[in-house]
């Protein structure tokens, strides 16, 4: 039966697994994702879950669990976050090369130095050429949701590729939020019966799995594991319909807030976007025409789509909640505004980072970028393409 | 006792055809580790000479699953592996009585450094795999560097003699030492030039139940600059030398298993190879001198555990 459940992030992400009862778990505890691998020890020791729950000695080797048992042939998933992922750097690129289809659910945290555990998006970000697909979400709702999905995404034959769904670390993973948990039957089978491919444990099959390339094939089956990143459209648009048939509620690559008329637009992702939509409601009363862009999926980045729904905008700000030092723009902005290049028709297009490190980001600073997007979209002038949020310089 | 003629007749699971330099020792020991068991086998290889001489795409000579992923953590692999077997028996999606053992496979590098902590992690979690390192004294798959298992004054790469150095100015790690402190269930030191011990304690450990460790010493005529020909003469001098004693701690108990009739002095060791060379230069005497006394007093500890 579906109910409203009292959680936070870290236990909405808990609560799927338990649906989900994946066959092995390995995952390392580290702020602010504790509680996701805490809750999971406590429904295996209370018998809820049947899954195998290992806790190896680092992230590294949590994730290193994770790929000799997805090699194994079984579900897998893990979560992680800030050092903890950039611990196991190395092995998401082994993830993605061996085409291992674990889920990781990441409680988004700045990295080091200066050591700071809040929420931002600098760790993901630092791993968004590993191969991995990426999904952000709001809010614990998004969280859940994402979660579920991602195994299905992730699994498709035609994907094959491991996927992060990312929750903004303490200001989702730690809020309480009144979330719909859906039925566990009805979860379970959405989300299916494993399907897996070449498993190590088939010993009939005697498989080499992860042997040397030279110059003669390592560039081809790069190309073969792209091609499962490039295949993942299709499939996460139709298991993001099928959540809303099944569910009622539906997910597509990105989602527009009060776009329909609008001629200013402000992109940002993950949990920002909740305060970004109150900024947006104040300043329609105004009668500014202004809306909001959310993307959902990072990775593969929906080029085609952003691009359509903002090339009649006539000022674009894109948000990014980490930087890329010596970059020409944020990882977020360098992607819509490359997006954008084939259109004749584009808009002005400014980058704000903001929140780095947890620091908060409030309904005023929204309406103080909308001010500049109004002026540009008047003036046709740029005066600063890269600036920073609530920041004392 | 195991008959030379009845392995000779098995299967073999690592075939011919890789690329392994002459006089390795490397598919020596793991033609004989891998006949100690008759049953489906899994093993998670760590970088190193055995994965890359073996598996350069198209081509295998791995004629059992095997699983590569990355240089420090063949334990956890193996161990991942390991973990989805249970949860699938558990889960009753492979068949309660298929039994299938689980083998991590790593140079000294692989073991002794990069790999130390996953190693120990997976033991100390107790999974039933059983690890072998391959202990050929250096990073010979890189060419030649030191590792913490490169003895006291051997010329490395990265350790080399010179007019101010006398080589490695470190004594060697004792990784077998490190394992037994983690209360595993079974822990060895084996050689392949006394076979049959090597073949006897690869098949006690994938009969043991939990963690299993292995530490075998192996030839590289490569890196220690001998004669290809003499690599087994020279294993059997390490453990004559008592530089590599065979020894086996089961359940914590300590068991020598091989006393070499007269202790024969360590520069019979040193001699023929070509890495200690500068040691036989008069201001490096104090370097023999040392590595003598480290091993008269490391057997003589031995001896003790042993009569506990």
């Amino acid at each position: 039966m579906s109910t409203l459940k009292t959680l936070n992030g870290n236990q909405s992400i808990a609560e799927a697994v338990r649906q989900i009862d994946p066959d092995v778990v390995a995952a390392y505890p580290i702020t602010p994702s504790t509680a996701i691998v805490e809750t999971i020890a406590k429904f295996k020791a209370d018998g809820l879950i049947t899954s195998e729950f290992v806790c190896p000695e680092s992230e590294h080797s949590a994730m290193s669990v994770c790929i000799g048992a997805s090699s194994a042939g079984g579900r897998v998933m893990t979560a992680t976050g800030s050092q903890g992922l950039a611990l196991m750097w190395e092995m998401l690129y082994i993830a993605a090369g061996l085409r291992l289809p674990i889920v990781a659910a990441i409680a988004n945290r700045a990295l080091s130095a200066p050591i700071n555990i809040h929420g931002d998006h600098s760790d993901t970000m630092g791993a968004r050429d590993s191969g991995w697909i990426q999904i952000y979400s709001e809010n614990c709702q998004e969280a859940y949701d994402n979660f579920i999905q991602a195994f299905r995404i992730g699994e498709d034959l035609k994907v094959r590729t491991p996927v992060f769904v990312g929750l903004d670390g303490f200001i989702i993973s730690h809020s309480l939020e009144v979330i719909q948990v859906e039925d566990d039957a009805k979860v379970k089978k959405f989300v299916g019966e494993y399907k897996p491919v070449y498993p190590l444990l088939d010993t009939s099959r005697k498989m080499t799995v992860g042997p040397i390339d030279f110059t003669d094939y390592y560039f081809e089956h790069k190309r073969n594991q792209i091609e499962g990143i490039e295949n993942a459209p299709p499939v996460i648009e139709a298991v993001g319909k099928e959540f809303g048939q099944k569910f009622g509620r539906e997910y597509g690559f990105f989602e527009e807030y009060r776009m329909d008329d609008a001629e200013l637009c402000i992109v940002v992702m993950s949990s920002a976007a909740g305060t970004c939509k109150d900024a947006i409601d104040e300043l329609r009363s105004d009668g500014k025409r202004i809306g909001l862009l959310k993307p959902r999926v990072f990775r593969p980045f929906p080029h085609e789509k952003i691009a359509e729904a903002l090339k009649k905008m006539k000022a674009v700000a894109v948000f990014d909640r980490s930087s890329s030092p010596g970059a020409f723009g944020a990882p977020l902005f360098t992607e819509v505004r490359s997006a954008l290049y084939d259109h004749k028709e584009r808009p002005h297009i400014v980058n704000y980072v903001y929140g780095l490190g947890g620091r908060d980001i409030k309904v005023e600073h929204f309406k103080e970028v909308a001010l500049k997007l109004e002026k540009i979209a008047e003036t046709g002038k740029v005066e600063e393409i890269y600036g920073y949020i609530n920041l004392r310089e | 006792m195991a008959k030379l003629k009845d392995l000779a007749a098995m299967e073999d699971r690592l075939v011919a055809g890789h690329g392994m330099c002459l006089g390795c020792g490397i598919p020596l020991i793991f033609r004989i580790v891998l006949r100690a068991t008759e049953d489906p086998l899994i093993i998670a290889n760590a970088t190193g000479c055995l994965e890359v001489c073996t598996t350069i795409f198209p081509r295998t000579s791995w004629n059992v699953s095997w699983i590569h992923s990355a240089f420090e953590n063949a334990a956890a692999t193996i161990a991942g592996v390991e973990s989805m077997y249970k949860a699938l028996k558990n889960k009753g999606r492979i068949p309660k009585d298929k039994k299938i053992k689980f083998l991590g496979v790593g140079g000294d590098g692989g073991t002794y450094d990069i790999g130390l902590q996953a190693l120990s992690g997976a033991m100390e979690r107790g999974h039933d795999i059983v690890y072998v390192c391959y202990d050929n004294n250096a990073y010979a798959n890189t060419g030649g560097q030191r590792s913490s298992a490169t003895p006291l004054g051997a010329s490395a790469t990265t350790s080399p003699e010179g007019i101010k150095s006398p080589g490695k100015l470190q004594r060697k790690k004792d990784l077998t030492k490190i394992l037994v402190a983690h209360n595993i269930p079974y822990v060895a030191q084996a050689s392949p030039n006394r076979w049959q011990d090597l073949y006897k304690k690869a098949q006690k450990a994938f009969e043991t139940e939990g963690p299993a460790f292995l530490n075998i010493l192996c030839l590289c005529p490569t890196e220690w600059k001998c004669d290809e020909s003499q690599g087994i003469r020279l294993a059997q001098t390490a453990v004559d030398t008592c530089v590599w004693p065979l020894y086996e701690v089961e359940n914590g108990k300590y068991k020598i298993n091989y006393l070499p009739k007269e202790k024969k002095p360590v520069l019979e060791w040193i001699k023929p190879q070509g890495r200690f060379r500068h040691l036989f230069k008069e201001e490096n005497a104090w370097v023999l001198e040392k590595y003598q006394k480290q091993v008269d007093e490391d057997w003589e500890e031995l001896n003790k555990l042993a009569k506990l």
